[in-house]
This record gives C-alpha cells, structure tokens and sequence, in this order.
C-alpha cells in the first residue's frame, strides 16, 4: 500500500451562506481514505454523514454549500476542478450507491441499458459492445440469468437484485472510490448480508476503496478497516475499527455502544440490562463535543499514527 | 394450564391476486397460512421474520384491520372473530398498536391533546377526566403534560414515538402490539424507547406481542420468540432457547445474518449458530432467495415437532 | 426562505380585486344596473361620466359589469361548493370502503368525465329552465369528478398510514374516521382544485348564459350583456370588451391562484417557526 491517500479531506465545513458568513452543519471534518481501504463514517440522522459524503461529489442540495476546507482527490482539489471534469469523475473514478435504488435506477430503462450506459459515457463505447459487457457486470454481481435479466426493469426485479444492479452500475467503470450510503438500510436481514458480501469481495478484487456511511454499527464493523463517528456535525472519533469497538474512548461512541441491543448480551431471564441513555449521558453537547474532539492533524498520514497521537 | 391472554388458532389470511374483472385466473396468495400462537398475561411475544412472511398481516388480524380467511383468535378463551356482540369500543379495549414510523402515526392536523381525549371521550369519559388521564399517560411516556397542546411536527421521532405509546395506552388496552416500535428510530433514542417500553412492562403489567426483524431488539425485549418464514411459523419457543440454540436452518440463518459489531471482537466465538445440532431432515426451508417456498400453494401438511419443552420446530414430512 | 410566488400574488390580487367589485358594487357606483336606463345616454363610448360607455338602452357598462361580478361569484362559489361537497363525500368513502362502492364511484366519475360538463349542464339547464337556482344546480351537479378523484387517492394514500389505522383500532366510527382523521389532510389539494373549480364555473356561466339558458336579461350577467352586445359589436364594442374582460381577469385570477397555491402547499408545510 502506498502511503498517499486516495481521498484527503482537509478541515472540511459544510454550510448553509448566511449575510455574514456560514451556518455550518459539517465542522471541521478531516480524515483520509487509502487505496483499496473500506473507511466507515457512522452516526445518527442529522451528524452530517450523508452530507460529508454528497459534498465529495459536489452533490450538495442548493443553500449547502463546502465553505471551508480541502477535499483532495489523487492529490486534486475537488473544489477547483470544474463542472465537466466533475462530471467525467462522478460515476468513472467515484461511483456511489445509495440507500433506496428503486429510486436510483430509471424505472422506464432497462437494467441492462442502464449498465450499459455507463460504458458508452465513460469508455466511449458502442451499444453493441456495452451491452455485451452490461451481462458480464450483471453476472459479476451474482444475479442469476444475466443474459435474461439484463431486459428487465427495475419495479420487476426484488430490493435486493435491485441492489445488485446499483453496484453493477457503480462498479461498471472499476472506479478507484465506491461511496456507499447507507446501501442495505432498505434491505432484509438476510439480503443486507448477501448484499455486503458482495460490496466487500468486488471492492476488495478490484482495490476499490470504500467509503461506507451507515446508522448501523455491525455492518460498519463487518465490512471496514476504520471507523470516523459523526455526532453533531464533527467527527469525535476516527480510530481502527477493532480498537474503536474493543475500547471506544470518547464518551458519545461509548453511549452509542451501550444504546444497542446487542445479541448475546442479555444473560438469564431476568438479566434485562437497561440501555444506555445517551441523552441522559449528554448534558451540554458543547463541552462534550470540545472536550473529547480530535484535533485536525495534516501532517501525520499513517491513521494508525494519527488514532494514537490523538489519544 | 391456564387460559392464555390471547390465542390464534390456525389462523390463515389470503388475498386474492391478479385475475382478471370477472374473476378468472385469481390466485390466493397465503399470507398468513396456518398460525397457532399463544400469549400470557404480562409476557412479551415477539415475531420475527423478513418483510412479506405474515408477521404484519397476523397482527393486524388480531387487531381486526384484516379479516381472517379462516381460523380463530381468543382472548380470555373467548373468541374475538365474527362475534357480533363485540363492538369497535370493546375490541379497542382488547389490543392497541404502535407504529413503526413516528412520522406516519400521528395526524399531522391534530394537537396531542387532540388525539388523545377524543378516543376517550368516545369511550365515555367526561372532560375533566380526559384531562386528567391526558396528562397522567404523558408523565407515563416521559413527556410534560404542557405537550398536550402542540401539533406532531413540533416534535422529535422519539417524542412522537412516545406520543404513539400513549396513544395506544390511553384506553387502557389488555394488549400493546409494537410493529417494528424502534427500527424507525436513531440508536440513542432507540435504546430510550426499550427501556420506556420494559418500563411501562412493569409499571402496569402490559402483555406486548412484537413484530420486529431487529433480533438484537427481540432478544433484548422477549419472553417468547417466534420466527415466520413464509406465512408458517418454523421455530417458536422460549427466547433463551431460541437463540442459544436455534434449530430450524432459517432462524439459525437469520441469526448468523445479523451485522454485529461483536463478530469483529470474538472472531471464534460464531454465536450459538455453532453449536446447534445438524437439522433433521426435511425441514421446511428454502435457502436460496431465487427458490422460495410457492405462497400460492396450501399450507404442506407439516407439524411443529417439540423438540425441548417448550421449543417447537416446523418440520416437513 | 420561500421563492416569490408571482402566481399565487398576482391570482390573489385579481381575485381580490373581483370579490372586491362584487361585494362593495353599491358603493362603487351610484348608478342601477337594471333600472337606470337613459336612452339619451345609449351607445356612448367611454368618457368621464360613463368609465366603460353605455350599451344599447343607456345602461352604464361599468355598473353592469360590477353587479355582474356578483352573480359570476355567487354562481362560481357555490356551484362549487355543491361540487365539492359531492365530490369529497364520494371520493373519500370509495376509496375508504372500497369494494362495489368503489367501483361505482369510479364508474360514475369516468362517465361524468367522458361527458364535457358544459353539454351535460345544458341538458339540466333545459330540463329545470333558466335561472339562477338552476344554474347553481346545473353547474354543481357536473363538475365534481376531478375533486372525487383526489379525494379518492388522497385517501388511499391516507388509509395506510398509521394515525388512520390506529383511530380504526381505538373505536372511531368509519364516518368521524372520515371527517377527523382524512378530510382535514387533503384540504391543500382539494383547495387548489376547487379554486380551478370557481374558474371553470365562471366561464361556464358566461357560456350558459350567452346562450340565453341561465341569467336572463335584463339582470346583469356577464354572458347575458355579452348576448346583448353581439349586435352592437361594430357600434359599440366597449359593452363587449368590458364584460368580456371581466370574464378573462376573473378566470385568470382563480387559475392562477389555483396555481399559485399548489406551488405554495406543495413542500408539504414547512414546519411553521
């Protein structure tokens, strides 16, 4: 592995403009993705996760806007590229999937059309070829029939297939960074599983890193080296995932542990333990927040280094 | 042996499907397709399964959204179904739910205070003590009787969730049917509604019967655990027995399935998946998510077989 | 921070300014828009004394046009709060009981639908006879089939959510289920519509009674002074263009401010700070 990381992000605010400068809703928010590496960012609704990662493809809806901060990609600020080289880069060398792909996917197009697109936008390619590729993508992803399934549309197939066809669409172009949001929140027990394993062994054939955004820690524990926790718009901890779940160390990750209902953890009939209140833990979100916050650090590449030079 | 609380009896529900106007070509899919349930007074049932298996449309028949096809459920050993006597006011003081999503539950026009003293009042409670109750069920959910005035927007997922609670307990029901009470909420605010709702458990010695795909939730809450696979139950048993040792493939599959942050800190300790038996054969399992069981076809003569006290397994013959 | 509304302002100041026309008509003109007939005065283009001209038998066009406006809104308005109420109360018990009912709303409505209202109000309109009671009954017996299908699908939207089921579980009756719990969540849609409503009505009691079946002469309508002014339109065009005027902005203003509202109610009510 070498020690540039693919995804830099610098200090990163995001905000709404206000007459005097910004409201910011992300502070603050740096770490890095190296090739290949599967980095979770996990919180709650309204931590700012979704919304670091729609600004790293400039997604951001309308009054939002990146006010401060870097976002290097391959070394490139993302911010100074334009809209055409934006563009070119969405779906070629950073593709994304989403929570819900009934919504992603164009209910009037075919699976098939839909991947093949992709070859024709990015690789230049004709139809013909592109189709032929669509099945090979549909096969790589372990939906059966490919050749049968690439005419379908997408209310005919099930979440999961769906799913399936999501990443075949992102993977298409063997992009460098795959951003998964919340990809399995939709999902059934059972096919969430099928459908991680398949994030993890295509990303991890292909050395496509990953950064995945979830409320859920066992599938940020199951399918990433490290771990950023958001809360209130800052990252609070940003550690190795086995570390992080072995001995979280700031006191919001630690609630956030004790609040969940793990399997295994209740002992006898009785041995209901009470979970843990976070509110209750939370008296002034402020202090806590300045107390336990890590300190951006740009000169330490290593996340190992930085986890332990923060502690 | 006592009268349980609440008992389904082979309970089926069928929706007929596709067809055309006059009927030709209707198939009858089997939602719910040969349940027998049974729930002590102050116990927590919990019924857990993947979206479609029947878990919802069982609840809803009991709560009498959805009529059976055919079957029977009892309270007290009295049947509920087709009972003539039994008005919508009685019936409402049998079971009340909880809703999964907070934001769908509440009307969006209404006040608290609103939502809750009109079921009491059709119920035949004057104004002062609607009043009374109102802010009574509130200090009960954890919410000030000063909310009462304010619209749903006003508040948080959790609050309304809570808000959903009172509203389910303001008629002082036998039953509160929770579908899916938490899995619409943050984690925090989660783990306040469990703890809100084995509180109430105690305080006022409720029966919950639970829907949930949420194993950690369901492990954390039941007494019983009964797992539905395609409208039949497979696995039913004491929740202590269901997941230290699961018997039947698709709990024991849906068991492994949870992402849980603990796999990574004990790699070798594979859960209780590990440890159970090898299935006998000809269980009613379809492993596959290509070859599912037909939901058009009659409930396959199969039995639940016993195979600790209280543990019953779905078995094929 | 909401965008400027153009059409729900320039809707609601048009409409303003109609209703305004209509209810203050007494204090805007001294004049009768029946009686004050002066045949020395007829035919007189628009000056000082007479803003919009006389017609054919003296009357001051701008009275006639400002009494006018009472009959097109009281017509407009009622008519639709007829087709409203008809409308809702099918729609939402189709859609909230379902089963033979529902297929006869629906059939009832395609077929109300497939007949254009106006010729369906002219078949009432010649089995009642002309005037105003008719009229409003004529025009709001024809024109509730789009109102029924919002309804309908507001409700089967409603149905499944979970307030609706748990009013079911606490003993409401199907009725107050009906009034409570759906009736007051539709009322953004159901606004827009009717408002569209109030156009089309206007505009079709101008046409009824252009073609003699609703208001009579000499009581002014706008259809009716535009009947009398089809003779003079080379003389006297003025007591055309001004009825004809008061019929566009009329129109205009509703539709606009149906339009406007549905833009303003649309995000789904931003929690009110």
């Amino acid at each position: 592995m070498t020690d540039t990381p693919l995804l830099e992000l610098k200090n990163l605010h995001v905000g709404i403009p206000k007459r005097d400068g910004y409201l910011d809703i992300v502070k603050d928010v740096s770490f890095s993705i190296m090739p290949g590496e599967a980095f979770g960012l996990v919180g709650e609704s309204g931590s700012g996760k979704s919304l670091t990662a729609l600004s790293l493809i400039r997604l951001l809806k309308k009054p939002l806007k990146v006010s401060k901060g870097q976002i290097l990609f391959k070394g490139r600020d993302l911010q100074t590229l334009s809209d055409r080289e934006m563009r070119g880069l969405r779906g070629e060398r950073i593709a994304m999937i989403f929570q819900e792909p009934m919504t992603a996917l164009n209910p009037l197009k075919t699976v098939g059309r839909q991947i093949a697109e992709m070859f024709v936008l990015h690789r230049g390619m004709g139809w013909a070829e592109a189709g032929r590729k669509a099945v090979d993508a549909l096969a790589s992803v372990k939906v059966p029939a490919p050749e049968e399934r690439v005419l379908a549309y997408p209310h005919q197939m099930s979440g999961g297939m769906r799913q399936r066809v999501m990443i075949a669409i992102a993977l298409a172009c063997d992009p460098d960074l795959l951003i998964a949001d919340e990809p399995t929140t939709a999902l059934d027990v059972t096919v969430q599983d099928e459908v991680l394993k398949l994030i993890g062994e295509l990303c991890a054939a292909r050395g496509t890193a990953v950064l995945m955004i979830s409320h859920d820690l066992g599938v940020i524990a199951n399918m990433c080296q490290r771990v950023g926790v958001m809360y209130s718009g800052r990252l609070v901890e940003e550690r190795d995932t086995y570390d992080l779940f072995a001995a979280p160390r700031h006191p919001y990750t630690k609630g956030l542990l004790g609040a969940l209902p793990r399997l295994g953890t209740r002992h006898g009939a009785a041995g209901r333990q009470r979970l843990v209140d976070i509110d209750g833990l939370i008296k002034d979100r402020e202090a806590l927040l300045q107390e336990f916050c890590f300190q951006p650090r740009n000169t330490i590449r290593d996340p190992r280094l930085r986890a332990d030079g923060a502690a | 042996m006592t009268v349980p609380l609440l008992e389904i009896r082979d309970l089926h529900v069928q929706f007929p499907v596709g067809g055309s106007l006059l009927g030709h070509n209707k198939r009858l899919l089997r939602a719910v397709n040969g349940v027998n349930l049974s729930l002590a007074q102050g116990e927590c049932l919990s019924i857990v399964g993947e979206s479609g298996c029947g878990k919802s449309t069982t609840a809803l028949a009991v709560m009498g959204l959805q009529a059976p096809t055919s079957g029977d459920i009892l309270v007290d050993g009295k049947t509920i179904i087709g009972d003539a006597t039994l008005s919508r006011m009685d019936r409402a003081r049998i079971a009340q739910m909880v809703f999964q999503d907070p934001y769908a539950s509440l009307n969006p026009r209404q006040t608290v205070h609103q939502s809750l003293s009109a079921p009491l009042r059709l119920h035949g409670a004057s104004k002062s003590e609607a009043n009374d109750r109102i802010a009574d069920i509130l200090k009960k959910v954890g919410l000030l009787p000063e909310h009462a005035a304010r619209y749903a927007h006003e508040f948080s997922g959790g609050q309304r969730q809570r808000i959903g609670i009172a509203r389910a307990l303001i008629l002082d029901p036998r039953i509160l049917m929770l579908d899916e009470p938490v899995s619409a909420l943050d984690v925090s605010v989660r783990a306040q509604i469990i703890n809100l709702l084995l509180d109430l458990q105690e305080d006022l010695s409720l029966s919950f019967v639970m829907i949930s795909h949420d194993l950690g939730v369901v492990e954390h809450m039941s007494d019983r655990v009964a797992v539905m696979y395609f409208g039949q139950i497979v696995e039913v048993g004491r929740w202590d027995a269901i997941f230290a040792n699961p018997t039947h493939p698709y709990t024991r599959k849906l068991i492994a399935t949870i992402p849980d942050p603990d796999t990574i800190l004990h790699p070798h300790r594979n859960r209780a998946t590990a440890a159970a038996p090898p299935p006998p054969a000809g269980f009613y399992f379809h492993p596959e998510t290509t070859d599912r069981p037909d939901v058009y076809a009659a409930a396959t003569p199969s039995d639940l077989i016993e195979v600790a006290p209280d543990h019953f397994v779905r078995c094929a013959t | 921070m909401r965008r400027f509304n153009l059409n729900l302002w320039l809707g609601g100041v048009l409409t303003l300014l109609v209703i305004t026309g209509a209810v203050f008509a007494g204090y805007l003109t001294s004049l009768d828009p029946v009686f004050d007939a002066n045949l020395m005065h007829a035919e007189e283009a628009p000056n000082g004394q007479f803003w919009f001209g006389t017609d054919e038998q003296g009357r001051d066009v701008y009275t006639r046009v400002l009494y006018g406006a009472q009959i097109s809104l009281t017509v407009g308005i009622v008519s639709q709060i007829i087709n409203s109420i008809i409308g809702l109360s099918l729609g939402i018990s189709a859609a909230y009981w379902g089963g033979w009912w529902d297929d006869f709303v629906n059939g009832l409505t395609n077929v109300m639908l497939a007949i254009p209202s106006l010729i369906f109000a002219l078949a009432i309109m010649a089995v009642l006879g002309p005037g105003l009671p008719s009229l409003l009954i004529a025009l709001g017996l024809t024109n509730w089939s789009w109102t029924c299908r919002i309804a309908r699908s507001s409700t089967l939207s409603l149905k499944g959510q979970g307030y609706v089921q748990a009013a079911q579980t606490l003993g409401y009756s199907d009725i107050r289920i009906m009034a409570t719990q759906l009736l007051p969540n539709m009322v953004g849609p159901i606004l827009v519509i009717s408002t569209l409503g109030i156009g089309s009505a206007v505009l079709a009691e101008a046409a009824l009674s252009f073609l003699g079946l609703g208001i009579r002469p000499p009581f002014p309508s706008w259809g009716s002074m535009l009947t009398g002014a089809r003779e003079l339109i080379v003389v006297a065009p003025w007591a055309a263009v001004f009825p004809g005027l008061a019929i566009f902005i009329t129109v205009l203003g509703f539709n606009l401010l149906g339009d406007g509202l549905r833009d303003y109610l649309d995000p789904h009510m931003r929690t009110r700070q």
